[in-house]
């Protein structure tokens, strides 16, 4: 599988040429984008299906800005959570983005949180980013850090008011998580 | 002239105008607009040199390892303005690796030391850090001009270093930078009696945004023009903003998406209708076809439009730019689609720049319909047309050649067939004849991107006819080192030559050597380079500095490899500083 071959190849920022992909970042911020691109640069991956694409990306084509990678990437995927989800009433537009870290992963992703109408979109887009869920690695959970820095089990509350006071995402491996 | 008087000459060895004063000539060289020109007026004789040299007041450094910043400083004691250019143009596009180089901060400190009265720095594709922008403020008295585009290195607090510390600050344009959010609110470190802003364009910054400091920094900077927000803004309070600040001339909107609600369209319409002095608009991030329509009363005035990160498709997207009927500028991603681009042809006749972006440039299958039919019709009715930049996924020898024979005008044409080696959908054939057509028809171009499956003989008309060709961008081309000697041997012009996966060799590098000196840079990587041409070259061109770079994960132990070893990346730029010295392991000086 495409990301878990991509995932053994990373290595910590700089020293590793899926790094070339993307100019140079920080180690602690790394946008969806450059998880996305790595993945395409080593197996094709196309982020809008579970099953990558059998192209092979090469680095640097097409000449597309990593900036504007970036913003598409993000504006196309809260535009396609927005045609298959149902609308919350939330109003006034605005993200939310949290920050979302797995277990083992050198990077962290973002997710806008108004894009999901709830958890099973949540888990599902999660599991297109890291191919948690539907891998046969051991069972992930999702868990959050709420605005007390508390570590909750993320399904307990409604969805609306889990979005509210999520402040960042991690996925635990099964283990831990119990 | 001279001296006054009319009392015969005697016959001087030298002629009366070498009597006239540095002023005079300070004064007649101001009318020159061109550095090139000026550069070429200091070349004449000493006391032109002179005088050019002390009245230099802006400065471009199109290369920032072209020369020393102290080499800069000491030529141009004056300057009042400087642009610094860093990394080659490929580093848009991954293909240099982090840690490469273009450090801003040698430049800032020489500039804090010789320049003290400088007013304007702009950096590009440079490494910028939080202490090069305290710098800057704390040393600059009269700083007026920020601009850092394709930048990283630094976050809020250099920006807040400049908030606090730049009290003439005028503009700050911050263009596609990489910025780490250290959630700093450095926007209310404007104090309170600082109202000189007229441009502020945080567009790329990705944290939040104090609302009420941004609506009372815009509220009492009555002069601000150029306003572009970031993602954090929503579309309600882009509506008060919009209220505070009706003299403005060029939004970015931010995003643009909210659901639809008929007192949110309407407050954001009557915004719009108070901003009778807008003319250039962007951002539209993420947005809604439904809000479209509130931006209907700004149409008729805008001269720039900018949707390439809009993903908006459809009738409300194609009525839109249709109303904007005086359009010169116009960026638009793929999801316009052709038909989309006939009604823009019909109804913006007086464009000059097109840019089409791709939205799925890594899928690998067609989801928009967007083809050689918009460029052809885009270029058969708009007579003004010049720039092009079009990313598309099939294209006909026949189009190109209709778009050249409609506008012999272009000055900038780059055209990006997204499949390498693409060839001619309907013949079959390469694009050869397509792209010869572009050069032996636009005489003026200065810029020029082929794609798509070509030949040596492409390259042929290039080098023949590409007289004013500038800046050259080639990607998995050509067939035999023919295609590379052609280039090299002609294009008189030629500044900028970026190459890569083309099977080019040694051959025509070595023989072209000299022509390198003539060019500011050139670029070429996964060709079929070895590292002993590099060397010869290296040799044979003492003023010209030759980086080689083969795999960025390692050190690149030059000494250690043979002659006949493959050269994955090669950057040659001329320079007058000698090698420089802060190349990371990976990249090592021939």
């Amino acid at each position: 599988m495409e990301m878990i071959d991509a995932e053994l190849r990373l290595g910590p920022p700089g020293s590793d040429v899926n790094v070339v992909v993307q100019p140079a970042r920080t180690a602690a911020k790394r946008s969806s984008s450059a998880v996305k691109s790595e993945a395409s640069g080593t197996g094709g991956g196309n982020d809008d299906d579970a099953a990558p694409a059998s192209k092979v990306q090469v680095v640097g084509w097409p000449p597309v800005r990593a900036y504007r990678k970036n913003a598409c990437h993000a504006a196309a995927e809260a535009a396609s959570a927005r045609t298959t989800t149902k609308k919350q009433g939330e109003q006034g537009g605005g993200g939310l983005y949290v920050k979302v870290s797995m277990d083992g992963a050198p990077y962290l992703r973002k997710v806008d949180l108004r894009t999901y109408g709830g958890y099973r979109e949540l888990r599902d887009a999660l599991d297109a980013l890291f191919g948690c869920f539907s891998s046969s690695l051991p069972g992930f959970a999702i868990a959050y850090e709420d605005k007390d820095g508390d570590l909750m089990l993320a399904g307990d509350v409604p969805w609306d008011m889990f979005i509210c006071s999520c402040k960042k995402l991690r996925i635990m491996r099964g283990s831990e998580a119990r | 002239m001279g001296r006054g008087g009319s009392h015969a000459a005697p016959a001087a060895a030298s002629p009366p105008w070498h009597a006239l004063p540095d002023e005079v000539w300070e004064h007649a060289f101001s009318f020159l607009p061109a550095d090139s020109d000026r550069g070429a007026a200091a070349a004449a004789c000493r006391s032109w040199l002179r005088a050019e040299r002390r009245s230099r007041r802006r400065l471009v450094i199109a290369n920032c390892y072209a020369a020393s910043p102290q080499d800069a400083v000491d030529r141009f004691p004056s300057v009042r303005a400087v642009e610094v250019k860093g990394k080659p143009h490929f580093a848009d596009f991954g293909l240099v690796p982090p840690g490469w180089g273009a450090a801003a901060a040698p430049w800032v400190a020489a500039a804090a030391d010789g320049w003290p009265l400088l007013e304007e720095l702009s950096f590009k594709r440079m490494y910028v850090t939080d202490d090069c922008l305290e710098m800057i403020a704390a040393s600059f008295r009269n700083f007026q001009v920020l601009r850092l585009v394709s930048c990283e290195g630094f976050s809020t607090s250099g920006l807040a270093a400049i908030a606090a510390g730049c009290r003439n600050v005028r503009e700050l344009d911050l263009q596609e930078n990489e910025i780490e959010d250290c959630s700093i609110h450095w926007l209310s470190l404007f104090p309170e009696s600082f109202t000189s802003l007229v441009t502020l364009n945080f567009s790329c910054l990705e944290g939040d945004v104090d609302i009420t400091v941004l609506e009372r920094l815009v509220t009492r900077c009555r002069n601000l023009k150029t306003l572009k927000l970031n993602n954090a803004i929503p579309l309600d309070k882009l509506a008060s903003l919009l209220r505070k600040a009706p003299q403005i001339v060029e939004l970015g909107t931010g995003r643009f998406s909210a659901d639809y609600h008929l007192d949110l369209f309407s407050k954001l319409a009557a915004a719009f209708a108070g901003c009778k002095s807008l003319r250039r608009l962007s951002g539209a991030w993420d947005a809604v076809p439904e809000y479209l329509p509130a931006f209907y009363c700004v149409c008729e005035g805008l001269t720039s439009l900018n949707l390439s990160y809009a993903t908006v498709r459809g009738p409300e997207l194609v009525k839109f730019i249709s109303r904007c009927k005086n359009l010169q500028l116009l960026w638009v991603m793929d999801l316009i689609e052709d038909h989309g681009l006939a009604a823009v042809a019909s109804s913006c006749n007086k464009l000059q720049e097109l840019r089409v972006f791709p939205s799925a440039p890594f899928d690998a299958a067609e989801q928009v319909s967007l083809t050689e039919r918009g460029l052809v019709d885009v270029s058969a009715s708009c007579p003004m047309l010049e720039s092009v930049l079009y990313f598309c996924r099939r294209m006909t020898n026949e189009a190109l050649i209709t778009i050249a024979k409609n506008r012999p005008n272009f000055t900038c044409f780059r055209l990006c067939i997204i499949e390498p080696h693409t060839p001619d959908y309907i013949t079959h054939q390469p694009l050869d004849a397509g792209f010869s057509a572009i050069v032996e028809s636009c005489k003026g171009l200065r810029r020029l991107s082929v794609s798509g499956l070509l030949t040596d003989r492409v390259f042929r008309s290039i080098g023949a006819h590409a007289d004013r060709l500038e800046m050259l961008s080639i990607a998995f081309a050509g067939n035999s080192d023919l295609g590379l000697h052609y280039i090299l041997s002609g294009c008189k012009s030629l500044k900028k030559l970026e190459i890569r996966d083309c099977p080019f060799g040694d051959k025509p590098l070595l023989a072209n050597a000299a022509k390198l000196e003539t060019m500011r840079s050139l670029w070429m990587s996964s060709c079929s380079l070895t590292l002993g041409a590099c060397r010869q070259l290296a040799r044979k061109m003492p003023r010209l500095s030759v980086e080689v770079m083969n795999d960025p994960r390692r050190a690149c132990p030059l000494d250690s490899l043979t002659d006949e070893s493959h050269v994955e990346t090669l950057y040659v730029y001329r320079t007058i500083a000698g090698p420089r010295s802060d190349t990371p392991a990976c990249v090592q000086i021939v």
